[in-house]
């Protein structure tokens, strides 16, 4: 069943894009990611113009990540005053991101950048969690668990100016540090069409040293908003939103996520983590063929 | 359509006396439809250009006639980039610009056109993907040029944007011509101009390019394209509200089952 995208211009098989958004939903729902980094390059390899994808997968993003945030919230897992300062540095984020977007295509090099960034970041956080997956593993099949990680901010954290208490997260830290990290987030939620949720729970983990019980909600509730920013952002530049693909899409993933959700409370946490690890690096050893042995096409046209 | 065609020969029959004071054959062409709506259910379009060939007299030479149809989209500005392996990493390193390319070109001719027609008369008429004038701005070398025109024909004939099918126009007893084109769904809207031409020996007879197809969109995906061209905080603010209502929905529904 064949239907026609008004904003990117062209038709699609409705099917498709719903078990897409279906696939990319269940992911969403058994890890916690907004699901974005699947989403915009499996619809830029549909045909879709890849500003519309961008745009479109941020929308959706949203969609998926509501029940998400309402269930966190529950069960008290989410930071609101962390989550603000997030938001606001992720809002500002959104707006830099678009500038930053328009000059990478006037000067040409938008895709480039996009694929380097999808490769190094994508490459870089499903290593680290394959690795830490696998050794916890091992590690249990052993018979000797890992003693649970020190939790601690990094040194440079510590070194920032100011600080706030941030009670849920059980952080005495400087604003300026989830500040800076909304902001990074913010600027990929544009340029990427992805939550930035792979990138923001290690980020809280590893670099602000957030307690993990309020990880996920928090990244969730700042997904949320800057996705939301990152449509209006998108609906007032670019122009590129496609509402009928974004509502298939949604009707999807947000499916998807409650099925996913399921799913994921009868597997292994730790099979879990290893196999979204693998999904994680396969799309950067696409994007990274991409770059260093054979693009898609050599010429592409932009219209002025 | 069928009632056109015979609409059409309807209109032939008395034609020796009308046609009397021309030496030179005359052209009528039509289009299957002038007029193309893109709504929901859009997914390409094929068009029938055809028409009659009228001889002075009625009566067809001897020789062969030829028949090439041209189909036009509107002409836009382009960038073409051109990836090429820098530093082992592929990157856009050259692009030229083009003042007017078509969004759309096809041609259908009843025999390859380097068969009927010379070099030059078919560079002038720009018949063949090969002889498209893109207008290029600032001073490049031809042989560039012709490189990133190859690339670019080469990317819109995948796409079904450009098509060349030599071969693709009947005729019928050297009167009825007819060509059928296909539109891909990605076909952008505008003013679709088809050319008819009516060779011999060589040589351009007659060309026509009076029929016209409007394309555009329609109803529900004109008033999308509407919103979000020109009212987009509006459309923003709705795709934001649907993104949240499906997303909340989905889980009140969930939970209740």
């Amino acid at each position: 069943m064949d239907i026609y995208l008004p904003i990117a211009g062209l038709s699609v098989n409705i099917v498709v894009i719903i078990l897409l958004g279906g696939a990319v939903g269940m992911l969403s729902g058994m890890f916690g990611v907004g699901g974005g980094f699947l989403t915009t390059p499996l619809l830029i390899f549909y045909g879709i113009p890849p500003t519309v994808a961008a745009a479109s997968a941020s929308t959706q993003v949203t969609g998926a990540s509501v029940s998400g945030v309402f269930a966190h919230m529950r069960r008290g897992g989410v930071d609101f005053h962390m989550g603000a300062v997030l938001v606001v540095g992720g809002f500002f984020g959104t707006l830099f991101g678009a500038m930053l977007f328009e000059m990478l295509e006037t000067w040409g090099q938008a895709d480039t950048v996009i694929n380097i960034l999808y490769t190094v970041l994508l490459g870089s956080v499903g290593g680290l969690m394959a690795k830490e997956a696998w050794q916890s593993l091992s590690a249990r099949r052993a018979g000797t668990p890992l003693p649970p990680g020190k939790r601690r901010h990094h040194p440079l954290v510590a070194s920032l100016p100011g600080r706030w208490r941030f009670y849920r997260s059980g952080l005495y830290i400087s604003p300026l540090a989830p500040l800076i990290l909304g902001f990074i987030t913010g600027i990929l939620t544009v340029l990427l069409g992805v939550g930035g949720g792979f990138i923001m729970v290690p980020a809280m983990l590893y670099i602000l040293g957030m307690s993990a019980n309020v990880v996920v909600g928090t990244s969730l509730f700042q997904i949320l908003f800057v996705t939301m920013s990152s449509t209006m952002v998108h609906s007032l530049t670019t122009r590129a939103v496609d509402i009928v693909l974004a509502i298939f899409l949604l009707i999807g993933s947000v499916t998807g996520a409650q099925i996913g959700a399921r799913l994921a409370q009868r597997m292994r946490p730790d099979y879990l983590r290893l196999l979204l690890a693998a999904i994680v690096l396969i799309v950067a050893l696409r994007m990274a063929l991409g770059l260093g042995w054979q693009p898609d096409e050599i010429y592409t046209v932009q219209f002025l | 359509m069928i009632a056109r065609l015979l609409l059409l020969f309807a209109l032939l029959l008395p034609l020796p006396a009308m046609a009397q004071s021309a030496r030179e054959p005359k052209l009528v062409p039509d289009v299957s439809q002038r007029s193309i709506n893109i709504q929901s259910r859009f997914t390409g379009a094929e068009l029938l250009l055809f028409g009659a060939i009228i001889y002075p007299r009625g009566v067809a030479p001897a020789g062969q006639v030829d028949v090439a149809v041209v189909l036009r989209g509107p002409t836009r500005p382009i960038i073409v980039r051109e990836k090429q392996k820098v530093a082992g990493i592929w990157v856009n390193a050259d692009s030229i610009d083009f003042r007017s390319a078509p969004a759309y070109y096809a041609i259908a001719s009843s025999r390859p056109i380097a068969k009927i027609i010379d070099a030059r008369t078919a560079a002038i008429y720009e018949l063949g993907l090969k002889r498209l004038q893109l207008s290029p701005t600032g001073e490049i070398e031809t042989r560039e040029v012709r490189r990133f025109t190859a690339g670019l024909v080469d990317l819109n004939r995948r796409d079904g944007l450009f098509a060349e099918a030599p071969g693709e126009v009947d005729i019928t007893d050297q009167v009825l011509y007819r060509a059928r084109l296909t539109l891909p769904s990605s076909v952008p809207e505008g003013r679709y101009v088809a050319e008819t031409l009516l060779i011999r020996d060589g040589r351009v007879i007659m060309a026509d390019d009076s029929v016209v197809v409007e394309i555009s969109k329609t109803g529900f995906e004109r008033f999308v394209t509407i919103m979000a061209q020109q009212y987009g905080l509006l459309y923003g603010a709705f795709a934001v509200l649907v993104s949240l209502f499906l997303g909340w929905f989905a889980g009140y529904v969930f939970n209740r089952l």
